[in-house]
């Protein structure tokens, strides 16, 4: 239905464009200047044109750490999307309890990034740290910093207990929109636990759970701070995911350039992914 | 305060949701629209408020062309279905929300916030949150909202519809009371018959998307003017079964009944649910048809009749539970009946009707 | 199918409920026949859904037992009581097709394929929905819904009994008629016992055999819809049953004679002496209007046509009266009168009906 439409709304939206500008189009717009050329310092600059942005896709350097990248993303999916349902599936309806867990899922999201990566890399030391020393004494081999695998278990391990809650607790939501009309009909119906969950539950999570997974995703495919912290990327090269590489070429080795056109790059990844996921489940929900 | 509707139209992606339309409400008239679910009666009620902008015609008030002024600077109120208040207020602040927004000063606002509430009976209520109140309460707090501004036009759309049947019909009883205290013209949208029979005022009935008649509610009512106004102005809807006439006489198989001067040829005859009885009357008719089923309310039944390919509906005092399924003779009084031509244009009123 | 006694049934939500009030349902006995069609009618509040999860096993009554056949069923859960239940808002599950809905309860008791899918399709065909059996049940509309969530409730030959509460909340006005009809229709063709709990009376009255009409928590009249028009038992049902209810105006009872507003009415019966608040009540439609010394002292407020009849609103020394003139008599001009018909006029004392045989009885 059409509505009278009036124009002057738009006055009102200007001072957020205004700031939206200065704090996302400018500095954009300045890493794509840095993409396309080349500089020594002190403001002067060269045309490039693509050369960094060919030097990015072929790298052997980046293509490791996208490889890395994928791997954990995928990895932390597929232990926090399940694990988040499954825990959301047994707290509590209603109650002091409820209220209790829920308190407690919110803790790990409320600490900051670097705090988790330093709890955790004390944690893991095998001198001092709760885990790592208990590892070492019951004859386990287990040293992040020297050991990959040990690494990367750490890591994902740190992300699990750092962001499952969130998953959990979005999953929980959806749960409760569901009228209890629904679980006495099934209880009616001689409808089994699986059953339950696959043609009530899983159906009225739909709509949390595609925001969960791209949240995750996203977040996932940006992890800095919690790596850095905990392994500086190491050892070798093991755990440098793009972000870390990122940061490395434009602050270690001050290559400006390349570290525009790895940015850039990176942001399409990311935006490229999200959108197809996002279609992905909504075509799904519709064919469910 | 007048408001003129003059050939207005609405249509919304090629589709016509109102045809050309013309009405005038009279100043502190109380008019109904009466048609099914999707008849347009919403869409009339928005293009009076200026929610919406006709496709064509003007919207007079007054004498004053207002088609192009917004909502907001018409004095209009309108109440909703669903029973809108603000749930975070006090049904005091509720109802002084518009007088506030108007910047009307404190006394007088709290004088017409109470005298307000004394015509909606609130006053007790006046200090609680419109969720501890009943539906029928809640809705009248809404009206009062309606009606605290003294807007000229109060457009109601189907207030009652959400409502228990007791509350339905105690509020029922009080919004003609209600209306005649407040002087503003008022405008009724309702799916039922019944309800607009009982508002009294003025009727137009609504089908499709047209304006199928206008006029004083009881006349539309006995005096349709079309097969489709008597259809919306009847609940459950009216009976219709194809006759044609020779030499005077119309008949339903072996019972006949004269026509007066009525032409040879095929009519639609048409008679209400209550004008079927179980019982002989005087010049009654008898027609046998097939009970499928019988609905109860109260004092009254309603009897699901086929005949023959017709299905008919009767309505009837008392409580009856007959067999289902079983033939059964019901009479009916010539005199109760319309009879409609082949188009549906009225051929001849119902006898009693003409002579009322 | 079995026959459903509830035996001293009493229900508080409080753990130690002392007062009359702390019941939100007051001791009842009842048997609901094998077969039948009953309807729980009250307004919100009344202590109907309460009943209603009592009987679904979704509530363990405070007090007494509730039986199915000879079994006493009150501690067991819904699971094992075998009933079906319709509910207020369409329960189907989204992302089955309507013939899966349909299947579900019958797959899940692993009833063999070919007897499911014979009885779906009867089942469909019953509900009118035999054309849209492959559609997804997402996009339907609410009262195809219903139908479905019906049509799952109807589906099992076996169950003790279908529970309905409030299903056609959600469904357009005239769609109800289709629903209540075929409703009827199903319980005629199955014959399974069916509880429908509903605020409507029109509902409860056209659906029911037996119509138990519950007020703040106890039952009031347990009846056909001809008793509780005829001879209500409590002033809730004369003014919940009928619309207009019915009118009541303080009386002091002398024998076969009331005396109202300084005016003597008489009665169809003799009355023995009587305690407490006493009030006559007469349905509207059983009053006339008059003009002479006869009747009441009436004094006309409003008139209101609706169609085939008039409502004439009024007050009888100050109570408000209504009086329902059919189309085909005469309103008279001046009238200041009203004439109840002594056959139809009942007293009551505190609200329940006095019936004068069995005061007889009782003297």
């Amino acid at each position: 239905m059409d509505k009278p439409v009036n124009n002057r709304a738009w006055f009102l939206v200007m001072p957020v464009l205004a700031l939206v500008a200065f704090s996302a189009l400018l500095p954009l717009m300045t890493v794509v200047n840095y993409s396309l050329q080349d500089t020594f310092g002190g403001n002067q600059f060269f045309w490039a044109g693509l050369e960094w942005f060919e030097d990015v896709v072929h790298s052997d350097r980046i293509r490791a750490a996208l490889g890395r990248q994928v791997l954990f993303s995928a990895s932390i999916l597929a232990i926090e999307i399940p694990l988040g349902i499954f825990i959301a599936l047994n707290m509590p309806k209603k109650g002091v309890w409820a209220s209790f867990c829920l308190v407690v899922m919110a803790l790990p999201l409320l600490i900051p990034w670097n705090v988790v990566g330093t709890i955790w890399q004390v944690f893991g030391r095998v001198d001092i740290g709760l885990l790592g020393y208990t590892l070492t004494k019951l004859g386990i081999s287990y040293n992040y910093v020297n050991d990959p695998i040990a690494a990367w278990i750490t890591i994902i391990v740190m992300d699990v207990w750092h962001w499952t809650s969130l998953v959990a607790l979005l999953c929980y939501a959806g749960l409760q929109s569901i009228p209890d009309a629904y679980y006495q009909a099934a209880k009616i119906d001689q409808a089994s636990r699986w059953k339950v969950f696959r043609y009530i539950e899983l159906p009225k999570m739909q709509g949390v759970l595609l925001i969960a997974v791209l949240l995750r995703f996203m977040d996932s495919f940006m992890i800095y701070t919690e790596p850095f912290v905990l392994t500086g990327g190491g050892p070798g090269n093991a755990t440098t995911f793009l972000s870390i590489d990122l940061v490395k070429m434009a602050v270690g080795q001050f290559d400006l350039g390349p570290a525009a056109a790895f940015s850039l790059i990176y942001f399409l990844v990311i935006l490229v992914i999200s959108f197809v996921f996002y279609t992905l489940m909504t075509k799904e929900g519709e064919a469910l | 305060m007048t408001l003129e509707l003059s050939g207005i139209t609405k249509s919304v992606g090629g589709r016509m949701h109102i045809h050309r339309t013309d009405l005038t409400l009279q100043p502190g008239s109380m008019n109904v629209l009466l048609g099914p679910t999707l008849a347009g009666k919403t869409t009339l009620m928005r293009l009076m408020a200026g929610l919406d902008k006709p496709s064509q015609g003007r919207v007079i008030w007054n004498g004053t062309d207002v088609t192009d002024q917004r909502v907001q600077d018409r004095k209009v109120a309108m109440v909703y279905q669903q029973f809108i208040n603000y749930p975070s207020m006090k049904v005091y602040d509720n109802i002084a929300s518009p007088l506030r927004l108007m910047g009307v000063d404190r006394e007088e606002v709290d004088r017409r916030v109470r005298e307000t509430a004394d015509m909606m009976r609130l006053t007790p209520m006046l200090d609680r949150k419109p969720l501890e109140l009943s539906g029928g309460q809640q809705q009248r707090c809404a009206l009062a909202r309606a009606l605290v501004k003294g807007a000229g036009l109060v457009l109601l759309d189907e207030p009652l519809a959400n409502l228990d049947y007791k509350l339905r019909e105690e509020l029922r009883a009080e919004i003609p009371r209600i209306f005649e205290e407040s002087g503003a013209i008022f405008v009724y949208a309702t799916t039922e018959p019944e309800e607009a029979l009982l508002l009294g005022g003025n009727t137009a009935t609504l089908w499709e998307g047209r304006v199928t008649q206008v006029g004083p509610t009881p006349s539309v009512y006995r005096a349709p003017q079309d097969a489709t106004t008597a259809r919306v102005f009847s609940d459950p809807p009216m009976n219709f079964k194809k006759v044609s006439i020779k030499a005077g006489r119309a008949g339903i198989h072996s019972a006949q009944w004269d026509t007066g001067d009525l032409p040879d040829g095929d009519y639609l005859a048409g008679f209400r649910p209550a004008h079927l009885s179980l019982s002989e009357t005087p010049g009654a008719v008898p027609l046998s048809a097939m009970l499928e089923t019988t609905e109860i309310t109260g004092a009254r039944t309603f009897l699901h009749l086929r005949h023959g390919d017709d299905r008919w509906v009767g309505l009837v005092d008392g409580v009856h539970d007959r067999d289902h399924g079983a033939q059964m003779t019901v009479w009916l009084d010539p005199s109760h009946v319309y009879l409609f031509k082949t188009d549906g244009q009225l051929a001849r009123t119902a006898p009693y009707a003409a002579a009322a | 199918m079995t026959q459903i006694t509830l035996e001293n049934l009493a229900h508080s939500y409080l753990p130690n409920p002392s007062k009359d009030e702390d019941w939100a349902l007051k001791p009842m006995n009842m048997v609901w026949e094998d077969g039948g069609a009953y309807a729980l009618l009250g307004s919100s509040g009344c202590g109907k859904s309460t009943l209603l999860n009592i009987i679904s096993g979704l509530l363990v009554p405070s007090k007494g037992r509730i039986l199915f056949g000879d079994s006493d069923v009150t501690a067991l859960p819904t699971l094992e009581r075998n009933i079906a239940q319709v509910f207020q808002f369409p329960v189907v599950y989204d992302t089955m097709s309507v013939r899966e809905n349909l299947a579900f309860p019958l797959k899940n008791r692993g009833l063999p394929l070919d007897q499911i899918a014979s009885r779906v399709a009867e089942v469909a065909e019953m509900i009118g929905m035999a054309e849209i059996l492959d559609r997804r049940a997402r996009g339907l509309t609410a009262d195809a819904k219903q139908k479905i969530s019906l049509g799952r409730g109807m589906v099992r030959q076996d169950v003790n009994a279908i529970l309905f509460d409030e299903p056609l909340t959600v469904i357009d006005p005239h769609m109800k008629w289709e629903l209540r009809t075929q409703l009827k229709d199903l319980h005629r063709r199955f014959g399974h016992t069916m509880i429908y709990v509903t605020h409507d009376q029109t509902e409860a009255l056209t659906f029911a055999d037996q119509v138990v009409v519950m007020y703040d928590g106890q039952v009031v009249q347990a009846g056909t819809p001809q008793a509780l028009f005829d001879a209500p038992e409590h002033t809730f049902v004369g003014y919940f049953i009928g619309s207009p209810g019915m009118n009541l105006l303080d009386a002091k009872i002398d024998g076969d004679a009331a005396h109202v507003a300084g005016t003597h009415v008489s009665l169809a019966k003799g009355y023995g002496p009587l305690k407490g608040h006493t009030q006559i009540g007469i349905r509207p439609e059983f009053m006339r209007l008059g003009t002479g010394d006869e009747g009441l002292p009436f004094k006309v407020n409003r008139i209101e046509d609706v169609g085939h009849h008039r409502i004439v609103r009024g007050q009888v020394d100050g109570a408000n009266i209504n009086v329902v003139v059919p189309e085909s008599q005469p309103l008279p001009a001046d009238a200041n009168r009203v004439i109840p018909d002594p056959a139809h006029i009942h007293v009551y004392t505190d609200d329940w009906r006095v019936d004068p045989a069995r005061q007889e009885r009782a003297a």
